[in-house]
């Protein structure tokens, strides 16, 4: 349906943006105000988004609006402000505006100072967030991919810890180089759409994926490569990841979340609808490239875990290992692993976003993240040590939770890609298994060394408030992940035939080509 | 009434004592909780035994337990168990009523999830085998629930305990129960996660976490591998519902290629066995296991979880039997664990690890069973072994109560006067265990022992390996019982004298003895059956179960039973071996532990292997954990913040070097501005002309 009348996606991407206006209007003393309106502004958001998980029914593009934005110099390209919805970007834009609430809610426990900026920058990351995943004109997503990078920026640069210019410095590095190659290849495509291909809406999505792949192969390997270059950074992929562990550490706890929770699967995102989707067949030829990256960086990232003792950058390196999950399973491009990542991207975000806010409970009272400062601390927190046992059982993929269903999905999918990949996948289970329980035990449990950690306060209710919304979402995704993937399934079932087809294709070209130098030899001969 | 009230009772259990736990924490928003802490001790150093069961008695009269005064308390905890039992009896008794061969009865659907390829639907099926585990975990399970609550009545966790408890018996019959292997699994890693919890459940000494930690990484290894398996038998099925791949294991084996996935599948899971069920090589996480408190120990880490792979390998006979080299080996292994368990429960001192390895040894021998073939006798080992293992793992946690927390043997005897109830109620157990004729263990025992000898080949190995076993058995047994009954008593009569449990605790007792005692009629041999015209109640009620499976094992027909005169000179020679040394046992420990002290003596070498069970934790500590923890150590260091990030790092440097380095050529005066422009001008124009 195009332009349905009332615009919903440009309601939900613009509603963050006109709080955060509105904010600017208001006196930055009054923070408990300024709190309140960030928060509504959130909320509403969040029911925006409510009518879409109510609406949408799996259709391959829905609440789709467009209007032509401005043209590119020079080209005559128009771009267009073209949002809408499918079985690619449901599940994420829903959590997206589902989270945010929480985040502003966490925020009221360690933000305390330039409120207003803060709450600034955090609304209008929700606006660029939501953006990026609804954007079907590819400069309009690069547009809104850029504007996401910025508040994170800030946040880590003014609300972080001590080595916060450090992190900030090296989050920014990376993720520019990442965006320049991306920009390049934007910008290489969409002439080549306007000149090659006589385009003239040459950045829109569904042109482009007609169009794309008559590129010759070389072309669209380069352009393959800058874009999954830039992904990899933002997921990030090994041996991209150095910068996520500094950024983690050093990020408030709103930012923690929304970096785990949503930042990072704009990269899974970017892999799944521009690498896999624009480009079929680079995707397929090189796609054991990437199998084995996650596949490597899922045991990677859990010896990296096993070897920390801060506990945010314990979870942060537990996050570089379940996003290799991710890429292990949207690179097997089968039904089962494509789903799987699909519904990971998710699981990640709600595991380790309720980790790192449960860690950010416990540093506001203890003002520490060292594990050897712990121990025993449940005696003192018993609804913080279930809601913690949850989370951790949640991200170790205990059966009958959300983290099982996607990780089975991923191995299993991935399995019937390349059984050694799924192999070596197969062994987070067991070192997730070590980090997290040991992470637990150190924290949580053994006797009480330290009087600081007798003294602990539970949580209140504000902080129970804000878990026990991702807590079900771990039992609802766990037990019927249906009601979540379901209505993805039409649009990937419709990526995965594309890149299926394209390597059938590939094999049987290399078979041509077996074939011919055969029987060029016959005609030596 | 649908068969999901079956796991879903308890299920609610849990949940209603969890949420009464969590309800009822005392209010600590201003501290006070804290500083009362703090004004009765010596800071806050001490408190790791606080409410660890060994000061309960001292503490008891100030020791809050959130919930438990609570009069729904003991609803939650026990009457769902109760109900289920009262279900399981009702649904067998319905079971009992159908026609031979269609002993069926399944539930409602769950549709799990769609993953294009393949579908994840779990039923939950009632069947004879299915029926006969939901009754011993019912049954055994309800009582060792009210001996719990004997046990734990003390206890400041008891409504949190009561709730893992519950949650546990609901994974437990999931499992059990589950018609995909999906669904099994998630009653599989539900089981280890209640033992997880429940072995750490008095986390505050310490050890006991990490116990809890050691099960579950353990146990995650053999699920890896089962993990592993259910995607090869994905590629080979299509499915992995349990029924229909039995059902098509002989049209799979036929395709080209297919035989050695079949086998390589069948061993992947048999390595989650390995785990679950503590074999050989990832037995090594059981014996820690008794950290947690002792109905823990009967119930989960004897009678019902670790008997899961036993399950696992009877659900999935046909599988197994198309690859008769997998079965070899699982014959091997539990000889194996049958032998490296009782040697080693030869010489602790530790009431629960003598029962922990005897626990590890006695799985050794059901696995002997299934690699030969002989379904129907490993669960009939499984079932007396519940029985006797419960019994003897109560007693000896009513002996540990009476005894003010004291598990060290030698520091026991004489316990027959003070303890009479546990006493016989223990002897019964230990004379199951150790196979005194016509009790339970001995009808079960001799039943694989001779499937083992009249399956030849590999099978006479694994014979003489569990007559050897069962030799030591005997012998540790009655050490066992000399040691902690017999002789004088080794501790501070009058300072700490020892008492008879509460009736809640020796009820249960009474009842398993009976059983322990009766319960090899379910399966008498087949000379006593022919001479006595009583069936073979067990091997009848399962043989619809397993007559697909032996099809594929004997495709020739039944295999011949042992001749008569066999059968009559294998049962005496287990009679034999049991009571000759079940009377040594006893004769040599009965005034003390003296022996003890001169065999580690004479033979320090010796009873250090065999105490330490082979040495095989600590070689794995050697050569897997900490070689695992040097690499992990080695990314975190090197390859991270060395070579990648010192690349990255690098660049970065290498950038400002240049920028600075450039800022000279960037100097601000227009007439070296000039000269670059002229330069680049130059340049270009050279280019224009010659290129």
């Amino acid at each position: 349906m195009p332009s349905s009348s009332p615009p919903l996606l440009v309601v939900l991407t613009c509603l963050p943006l006109a709080g955060a206006l509105l904010l600017l209007a208001l006196p930055s003393a009054r923070t408990a105000l300024l709190r309140l309106v960030a928060l509504a502004a959130t909320l509403a958001t969040a029911g925006v988004a409510a009518i879409v998980w109510r609406d949408y029914g799996g259709e391959a593009s829905a609440f789709e609006y467009a209007v032509p934005w401005f043209t590119l110099p020079g080209s005559g390209v128009e771009v267009q402000f073209k949002l809408g919805l499918d079985g690619l970007s449901f599940l994420m834009c829903v959590f997206t505006a589902f989270l945010m609430p929480i985040v502003m809610l966490s925020a009221y426990g360690h933000v305390g100072q330039r409120v207003k900026e803060f709450l600034v920058w955090m609304l209008v990351m929700e606006t660029g967030m939501l953006g990026v995943f609804l954007s079907l004109d590819l400069v309009l997503f690069y547009f809104f991919w850029e504007i996401s990078l910025v508040p994170l920026y800030f946040v880590l640069g003014i609300w972080g810890g001590e080595r916060r210019l450090y992190a900030t410095l090296k989050f920014f590095l990376y993720t520019l180089a990442g965006s320049l190659l991306m920009l390049v290849a934007v910008i290489w495509l969409v002439y080549a759409a306007r000149t090659q291909g006589r385009i003239t809406q040459a950045s829109d999505l569904s042109e482009l994926m007609a169009f794309a792949p008559t590129l010759p192969s070389t072309t669209q390997a380069w352009l393959f490569f800058a874009f999954a270059i830039a992904f990899a950074i933002k997921v990030p992929l090994l041996p991209f990841h150095t910068w996520l562990p500094d950024a983690h550490t050093e990020a408030p706890t709103a930012g923690s979340v929304v970096l785990a929770g949503v930042l990072l699967k704009m990269g899974t995102y970017g892999l799944l609808r521009f690498c896999i989707g624009l480009f079929p067949e680079p995707a397929a030829r090189f796609a054991p490239l990437f199998m084995a990256l996650g596949a490597i960086g899922i045991a990677y990232g859990a010896l990296l875990a096993m070897a920390q003792n801060d506990i945010k950058r314990l979870i942060a390196c537990s996050s570089v290992s379940h996003l290799g999950y991710v890429v292990l399973g949207l690179f097997a491009l089968t039904d089962s692993g494509v789903r799987g990542g699909v519904l990971q991207m998710v699981n990640h975000g709600i595991s380790t976003g309720l980790l790192f806010l449960l860690v950010g409970m416990v540093y506001e009272r203890r003002h520490t993240r060292a594990l050897d400062e712990f121990g025993g601390i449940a005696k003192a927190m018993p609804v913080f040590a279930v809601c913690f046992t949850i989370a951790v059982l949640s991200s170790v993929g205990l059966p009958g939770l959300n983290g099982f269903v996607g990780e089975y999905m991923i191995l299993a999918g991935s399995f019937e890609a390349s059984p050694l990949w799924a192999a070596v996948g197969t062994s987070g289970l067991v070192l997730g298994a070590v980090y997290l329980l040991s992470a637990t035990r150190r924290l949580l449990l053994g006797p009480v060394l330290r009087r600081e950690n007798a003294e602990l306060g539970d949580l209140n209710a504000r902080e129970i408030g804000l878990l026990v919304p991702l807590l079900v979402l771990v039992v609802w995704i766990g037990v019927r992940p249906a009601d979540f993937l379901a209505r993805c399934e039409p649009s990937l079932n419709a990526l995965v035939e594309r890149a299926q087809a394209a390597r059938v294709n590939l094999a049987s070209a290399s078979d041509e080509a077996r074939l011919l130098a055969l029987s060029s030899e016959g005609d030596l001969r | 009434m649908s068969l999901w009230y079956l796991p879903g009772l308890p299920l609610l259990g849990a949940l209603a004592c969890g949420l009464l736990y969590l309800f009822s924490l005392p209010r600590r928003s201003g501290g006070a909780h804290g500083h009362a802490e703090h004004a009765h001790g010596s800071g806050a150093t001490d408190h790791g035994h606080a409410d660890g069961h060994g000061d309960d008695h001292g503490h008891g009269a100030h020791a809050v337990a959130p919930g438990a005064s609570n009069p729904l308390f003991g609803i939650f905890a026990i009457g769902p168990i109760a109900c289920a039992l009262a279900l399981a009896i009702a649904f067998t008794t319905r079971l009992i009523g159908l026609a031979d061969g269609q002993r069926v009865i399944e539930s409602a659907p769950w549709h799990w999830f769609d993953a294009g390829s393949y579908q994840i639907v779990v039923s939950l099926l009632l069947d004879p085998l299915s029926s006969t585990l939901v009754l011993v975990i019912t049954g055994v399970g309800s009582l060792i629930f009210l001996y719990a609550l004997g046990y734990m009545a003390h206890d400041e966790g008891r409504v949190k305990f009561f709730a893992y408890l519950n949650l546990f018996v609901a994974a437990m019959l999931t499992l059990v129960l589950s018609s995909n292997l999906l669904g099994l699994f998630v009653g599989w890693e539900g089981v280890g996660l209640c033992s997880y919890l429940l072995i750490g459940f008095w986390h505050r000494k310490g050890w006991p976490a990490e116990a809890g930690q050691k099960a579950f990484v353990v146990n995650r290894i053999g699920d890896a591998c089962f993990v592993l398996g259910s995607f090869l038998l994905l590629r080979l099925f299509g499915t992995l519902d349990l029924s229909d791949i039995g059902a098509a294991v002989v049209s799979v084996r036929e395709r080209p290629g297919a035989a050695f996935e079949l086998a390589l599948a069948a061993l992947l899971l048999f390595g989650g066995c390995c785990g679950k069920s503590a074999q050989f090589p990832l037995f090594t996480w059981l014996p820690d296991a008794m950290a947690g408190p002792t109905p823990v120990s009967a119930l989960i880490h004897a009678a019902t979880m670790v008997t899961a792979g036993v399950y696992l390998v009877a659900r999935l006979a046909p599988l197994f039997a198309a690859s008769p080299a997998v079965l070899n080996v699982i014959g091997v292994v539990g000889a194996l664990t049958a032998l490296i368990g009782a040697s080693t429960g030869l010489v602790q001192r530790d009431i629960k690890r003598v029962l922990a390895y005897s626990t590890v040894s006695q799985l050794g021998y059901m696995f002997i069973a299934l690699g030969c073939g002989a379904f129907t006798a490993a669960v009939f080992h499984l079932v007396t072994h519940a029985f006797f293992k419960a019994l003897l793992f109560l007693g000896a946690g009513s002996v540990i109560h009476g005894m003010h927390e004291e598990q060290d043997m030698h520091r026991m005897g004489g316990l027959r006067g003070p303890m009479p109830r546990t006493f016989v109620t223990f002897l019964c157990g230990a004379a199951a265990l150790s196979g005194l004729p016509l009790l339970s263990g001995f009808f079960s025992k001799d039943e694989i022992l001779a499937h083992a000898w009249a399956h030849g080949g590999i099978g006479v190995l694994t014979w003489l390996i569990g007559l050897a076993a069962a030799a030591m058995t005997a012998f540790y047994t009655w050490r066992m019982v000399a040691l902690t009954f017999f002789g004088n008593a080794r501790y501070d009569e009058r300072a700490h004298p020892a008492h008879e449990s509460p009736f809640t605790m020796t009820l249960p007792l009474m009842v398993l003895a009976v059983l322990a005692v009766l319960g090899g009629l379910l399966g008498l041999p087949p000379v006593i059956t022919h001479a006595l015209h009583v069936p073979h109640v067990l091997g009848d009620w399962l043989a619809p179960v397993f007559a697909p499976a032996l099809a594929l094992l004997h495709p020739g027909g039944p295999p011949p039973h042992l001749s008569a005169p066999i059968e009559w000179a294998l049962l005496g020679l287990g009679a034999l071996v049991a009571l000759l040394f079940a009377h040594a046992g006893f004769h040599a420990y009965a005034n003390g532990p003296e022996l003890d002290g001169r065999l580690s003596a004479a033979r320090p070498a010796a009873t250090g292997f065999l105490g330490e069970a082979w040495k095989v934790d600590a070689s794995y500590v050697r050569r897997v954990v900490q070689p695992i923890q040097r690499l992990a150590h080695l990314i975190a260091t090197a390859c991270d913040l060395g070579a990648i990030d010192g690349a990255v790092n690098g660049a970065g440097t290498l950038f400002t070097r240049v920028a600075r380095a450039s800022r000279a050529w960037v100097d601000g005066s227009l007439k070296s501005y000039s000269l670059w422009v002229g330069a680049g001008a130059a340049l270009l124009a050279l280019w224009w002309m010659f290129v």
